[in-house]
């Protein structure tokens, strides 16, 4: 198994998690979509702190550090969904436009 | 009481502020407040006239700026000319703010026009008073101004607000030259004061070409306002003004500031016999050629202010001839019976509501005060004997006469012929015959008629001040006794005599008894009839050729200023707007929109760090 495997895979999950992001109208989606994007980053981490130039155990804190703040995120991002849901009665991304223009 | 004098102006003034300023809330009382204005200012230039009378010409500057080695000053001075003017002018003024009482009785903006006379008298009492041109000048301009806001009283009328702003742009053209002559004489004299020009002409510090030039250039000032020909057009079409303005601009003011600018000047001219002839020329024209427009006109205001023209020619062919006196005195006696025909116009006017005389006819009865009073001011203006216009029209033809100028003689003859045959055809068309208007005519209030009365009065009396039997108190007074009356010849009067009671009978016989056809003159020469009818087409003569010139070039500019100007402008604004909202259209409230944009913009900068290698610096 070499590195670049990892890279590659971290590459595709991450471009998955972008389109999702970017695309997809239901906020549930775009947020799980944001998850991958992280745990690609998190792929990346670890790769480099195993098989890199310099291997130690920075990578793997990080990894751990993303991973704790993106479960924070995640709670916020869905506390602020429901708070969304319940002023709006929706989960479109699409219809949260009131900073428009 | 002379070195007050700088009060007599200052009451309209008050009144046209305070009318203002509370107007709205008084309303009514508005009247009040200009009379009581106006009765202050006539008694305080009758207390003026008083101290001239007994004592010596007096004169008071201020040092009003300093430029260089140039002082300006401000200030007044009493001449007996001054003086005498202050008198007339306050006085027709008071009378026509007491007439407007009941002539503008429920005008809406019954005040506002209270406050524009307040403007005008003091505009015109300011004017006579200066001891200097530029002070002249500087109310010359607000007599404008004045007229401007009175003539365009009724705005709402398209004809009013046209006549305004031909009354305003006509006597602006006059003012330039005025203006230009003014620069010159300051130019040359170092000073604007009257006194140091007529010294500068007297020693020869004024060269006689320079004198003649700016003593033209400031007469094409005074044939601006003073409405001679050819710069007369605006002066029928002010009619449209309500009627006491009428009285009070075509009487005692407005044109005679012209007659009396020439006047408080008068050594100047008298230094220059190109500027007098120039001078009686033009006055002489003037006469002839407004009376004739005069005969046929069917407007009862038209037919007065074409007589007023022609009467302002007389004055002028006066000052032309060299006779000050006759001029200034002709001036007044036209103030007192000019403005009594025009109030007993609006008299008539208010009467009937048309201004049309084929649509009157049979008054007399009806109107038992105005008739007769309209007739004595007709009688004066014809120049019958006894009445005051007699004994200044005759001064003013001896005057021609002495001159040496035969044909101006006889031209002014001529003018005193068509003027009695105008005014009687008028007279018998308004008020004789039977009734060509239905409806009710009723006699105008006592606040209306009071002032017909007195200026009835003084149409009769104002000529006895200067005549060849009681002596010449006005002629001894305007030249501080240096006056000595020329005897001239006896015929003269009688010719004038017969002249007006031949126009009279004239016009008796045509519009009276009616023996001679209506259309006497029509049937016999229309093409004559039809010239006259539209004041030989000077009107549209400006019309074709100044208007038409002037239209054009300003359409041309404004079609530079519209597609070349604004075009450059509205590229800029338009590109700007442009990419103002197409960067709006980015900012679209679309977290994801955004959420492209950036990932797009990192891949840009992530290709440019790929080929460029990494950093620049």
């Amino acid at each position: 198994m070499t590195l670049s495997a990892y890279l590659a895979l971290a590459l595709i999950l991450f471009c998955i998690g972008l389109y999702g992001a970017l695309t997809k109208r239901n906020t549930v989606i775009v947020l799980i979509c944001i998850e991958l994007m992280l745990n690609a980053v998190n792929i990346n981490f670890v790769a480099f702190a195993k098989y890199g130039a310099h291997p130690g155990v920075h990578g793997h804190v990080f990894a751990l550090f993303a991973i704790a703040i993106a479960a924070a995120e995640a709670a916020v991002g869905l506390a602020a969904l429901i708070a969304f849901y319940r002023n709006r009665k929706t989960v479109q991304v699409d219809e949260a436009n009131s900073l428009k223009h | 009481m002379m070195n007050l004098a700088w009060v007599v102006p200052l009451f309209p003034l008050c009144s046209f502020a305070l009318l203002l300023l509370f107007g709205r809330k008084w309303k009514k009382a508005s009247a009040y407040v200009g009379i009581v204005a106006t009765l202050l200012s006539l008694l305080a230039a009758l207390g003026v006239l008083a101290g001239r009378l007994g004592g010596t010409t007096y004169e008071a500057n201020w040092t009003w700026m300093q430029i260089g080695d140039v002082t300006l000053t401000a200030g007044f001075s009493v001449t007996a000319l001054n003086a005498w003017m202050l008198v007339v002018v306050a006085f027709v003024s008071w009378l026509v703010h007491i007439y407007s009482q009941g002539y503008m009785a429920g005008d809406e903006r019954f005040s506002t026009f209270y406050a524009y006379l307040g403007l005008f008298t003091f505009a015109m009492l300011g004017l006579v008073l200066s001891p200097n041109l530029l002070q002249a000048y500087i109310f010359w301009e607000l007599v404008g101004l004045g007229s401007f806001l009175l003539i365009g009283f009724y705005f709402y009328k398209e004809e009013a607000k046209a006549a305004a702003k031909k009354a305003f742009i006509m006597t602006r053209i006059g003012d330039v030259g005025f203006f230009i002559g003014m620069l010159l004489l300051f130019w040359q004299t170092k000073s604007f004061d009257y006194d140091d020009i007529f010294r500068a002409v007297g020693d020869g510090t004024l060269s006689p070409g320079m004198t003649t030039l700016t003593a033209i250039l400031i007469f094409i000032g005074a044939i601006g306002k003073s409405g001679q020909f050819p710069l007369h057009t605006w002066l029928p079409d002010a009619m449209e003004g309500p009627t006491p303005v009428s009285a009070l601009i075509h009487a005692a003011t407005m044109v005679a500031a012209g007659v009396y600018l020439v006047a408080a000047l008068f050594p100047l001219y008298e230094a220059s016999e190109a500027a007098m002839m120039t001078v009686a020329v033009i006055g002489g024209v003037t006469a002839i050629f407004a009376a004739t427009i005069g005969l046929v006109q069917t407007d009862i205001k038209r037919v007065l202010a074409y007589s007023t023209i022609s009467q302002l020619g007389y004055m002028m062919l006066a000052l032309g001839s060299g006779s000050y006196v006759a001029a200034i005195f002709h001036l007044t006696t036209h103030a007192f019976f000019k403005a009594l025909l025009f109030l007993a116009a609006g008299s008539v006017i208010h009467a009937v509501h048309t201004q049309n005389i084929e649509e009157m006819g049979g008054l007399w009865r009806r109107l038992p005060w105005t008739a007769p009073l309209f007739l004595v001011g007709a009688l004066s203006i014809s120049g019958v004997p006894l009445f005051a216009g007699f004994f200044s029209k005759d001064e003013i033809l001896a005057a021609a006469w002495l001159n040496g100028s035969v044909e101006l003689f006889w031209l002014a003859v001529a003018a005193a012929l068509l003027t009695s045959f105008y005014m009687f055809r008028l007279f018998f068309l308004v008020f004789t015959g039977e009734a060509r208007h239905d409806g009710d005519a009723h006699e105008a209030p006592m606040s209306m008629v009071g002032p017909m009365v007195v200026l009835g009065v003084l149409s009769v009396a104002s000529g006895y001040i200067q005549t060849p039997w009681f002596g010449s108190f006005l002629g001894e007074w305007l030249t501080d006794g240096a006056y000595h009356h020329e005897a001239a010849p006896g015929w003269i009067a009688v010719v004038a005599t017969i002249v007006s009671l031949v126009g009279i009978l004239l016009a008796w016989l045509m519009y009276g008894k009616r023996t001679v056809p209506r259309d006497w003159l029509s049937a016999r020469a229309p093409h004559g009839y039809e010239l006259l009818r539209r004041h030989y087409y000077v009107d549209d003569f400006y019309r074709w050729t100044v208007v038409a010139l002037v239209s054009f070039i300003s359409r041309l500019l404004a079609y530079v200023d519209r597609y070349l100007v604004e075009g450059i402008v509205r590229l800029v604004t338009g590109t700007v707007s442009a990419a103002a909202s197409a960067g709006s259209r980015g900012q679209n409230g679309q977290a994801q929109t955004y959420g492209a944009v950036t990932v797009a913009g990192l891949a840009i900068l992530v290709v440019i760090f790929a080929l460029t290698g990494g950093y620049w610096l």
